[in-house]
């Protein structure tokens, strides 16, 4: 016989906030990793046509002979996969939360301590994600073709043309520009979000060592990233 | 100093509530905010007005009863509590809007009184040691290193006010929790509850609708105790590491 009406309390970790933050935490320095290796491998555009082609394939061929060609890739792209699907529902699930846990708004409330950063999570968040449908089907799936790049080169036969024939197109490179700066201050809150999350920032040093990284991470990857298209639009690379 | 002051009003938790606007003239800097709404009780009651409702017990920055936001932050401009904010903080002319905390799960009782039992819900939860009553022990019986001692004192000064989740922008407790959590996670007697205390307080929390933390820093920013972020780190560093929740 039921004898509690009430609805039965979380006993467990699973599902908490600090759970939820944790799963973001996680996911999200899974895409760190993945950021400064993409940005790593972009930078070989400077080093020309071959070298950059070269590392294109070599993501195909990574893991061979022990894994199938395009095997190590395709597993990458699905733990990357599932990260982001992890990582927005626990922002959407947080997000939603954070609204319920403050029904009524102050007619007057000032920011003292928040960082412009943080102020942009939620929504450079939103737009990071559009950016990123947006980039994959110009330059994975090549199903919007920007510039000539497409027609010159699909992306298996010559990966540098297509990028260079599209980021002469000024607006795209606005686009991207305009994506890494939110790239930028996603991560400069993130990465000292996550450690904060993860629980080793305990110390007031801690705390001032996180931040610097998280600002420099932030700085190299956001920077790293808007060189390529931009010196394809003033015609350093070509 | 004369000034205007614009005070939340609201007979009770399911009616409808506004900002009322309120001249006060020859105002001492050297009151108290709270003497300073004390004038302006003692002028509605004379003019057979209802007073404003609001908290305070010590009116000396310990119980954590006051607790306004005035002009957009949490006990003020400064950083004490309301009851130790003296009027020297404003000048002549000033306009100051004052509004009760505004959280889902600090419901408001009447005009700037909320109800923040949901925060001793928490305590009861898991923020305690279990020792039997009875003679006190010899205090040095069991030795605690400075450290940890000056960091379990300096958490213990949280006074529950409220003012971390006044000013989080997602109604979050994390600091109010963290504090106890440190605190009581430095002793040696806080040891044999201290996983199942993280996970209990925090599923209580979430049970009562506060917010998830980001991390933003405007908790700390507010408490007039300063407590640091990093006992939110400790928080989550305790519940990653928690293996068994009772
Ligand atoms: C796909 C769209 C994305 C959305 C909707 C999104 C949204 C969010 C939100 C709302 C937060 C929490 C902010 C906070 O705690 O203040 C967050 C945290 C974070 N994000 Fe994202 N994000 C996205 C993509 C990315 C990408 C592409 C990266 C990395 C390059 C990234 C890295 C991080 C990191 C490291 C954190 C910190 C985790 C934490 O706060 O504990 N995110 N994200
Ligand atoms: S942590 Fe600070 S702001 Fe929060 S309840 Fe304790 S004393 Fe008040
Ligand atoms: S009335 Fe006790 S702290 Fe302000």
């Amino acid at each position: 016989m039921a004898t509690r009406t009430l609805p039965v309390k979380r006993t467990g970790k699973a599902g908490s906030t600090v759970f939820l933050k944790t799963l973001m935490a996680v996911t999200g320095i899974i895409f760190v990793l993945f950021v400064l290796a993409h940005m790593y491998g972009n930078l070989k555009l400077f080093f020309g046509e071959q070298s950059f082609n070269d590392y294109s394939e070599g993501l195909r061929t990574l893991g061979e002979p022990e894994l199938p060609r395009h095997g190590l890739l395709t597993i990458l792209e699905i733990i990357l996969g599932v990260s982001v699907v992890l990582h927005i529902y626990s922002a959407i699930a947080l997000w939603k939360r954070a609204q319920h846990a403050r029904p009524v708004r102050y007619t007057v409330k000032k920011r003292v301590a928040a960082s412009i950063s943080s102020k942009w999570m939620r929504w450079g968040g939103v737009f990071l994600a559009l950016f990123i449908v947006w980039h994959l089907l110009e330059f994975t799936l090549v199903r919007i073709n920007v510039g000539s790049g497409g027609q010159v080169a699909g992306i298996t036969q010559n990966p540098y043309e297509l990028v260079v024939h599209s980021f002469q197109v000024w607006w795209l490179t606005v686009i991207y520009l305009v994506a890494m700066v939110a790239l930028f201050m996603h991560l400069n809150h993130g990465i000292w979000s996550a450690s904060q999350t993860l629980g080793w920032t305990s110390t007031p040093s801690a705390r001032v060592k996180a931040k610097a990284i998280a600002l420099v991470v932030a700085l190299v990857v956001s920077i790293g990233f808007a060189i390529c298209p931009f010196f394809v639009l003033v015609g350093v690379i070509s | 100093m004369n000034l205007t002051l614009k005070i939340w009003r609201q007979d009770g938790p399911n009616d409808a509530g506004a900002l009322v606007t309120y001249p006060i003239s020859d105002v001492s800097e050297d009151m108290s905010f709270l003497e300073m709404l004390d004038v302006l009780n003692e002028q509605l009651i004379l003019d057979g007005k209802e007073p404003v409702a609001f908290d305070s017990d010590c009116r000396e920055g310990i119980c954590g009863m006051c607790s306004l936001m005035i002009n957009g932050m949490a006990h003020g401009p400064e950083v004490t509590t309301t009851c130790q904010l003296h009027m020297r903080s404003f000048k002549d002319g000033d306009e100051i809007t004052i509004e009760p905390w505004r959280a889902e799960a600090f419901p408001l009782v009447k005009d700037l009184i909320v109800d923040r039992s949901s925060f001793d819900r928490i305590i009861q939860a898991g923020g305690y040691i279990s020792v039997n009553t009875g003679a006190a022990p010899e205090a040095h019986s069991v030795p605690v290193s400075k450290p940890a001692a000056d960091r379990a004192f300096n958490t213990a000064t949280c006074i529950g006010c409220g003012a971390c989740v006044a000013a989080c922008p997602n109604a979050s407790a994390m600091l109010f929790m963290g504090a106890k959590v440190t605190h009581l996670g430095e002793l040696p007697q806080g040891q044999p509850e201290r996983d199942a205390r993280v996970i209990k307080m925090i599923n209580e929390h979430d049970a009562e609708g506060f917010g998830g933390c980001t991390n933003i820093g405007e908790c700390a920013a507010a408490c007039p105790k300063e407590i640091p972020l990093d006992v939110i780190s400790q928080l989550n560093h305790d519940f990653r590491k928690a293996k068994h929740a009772h």
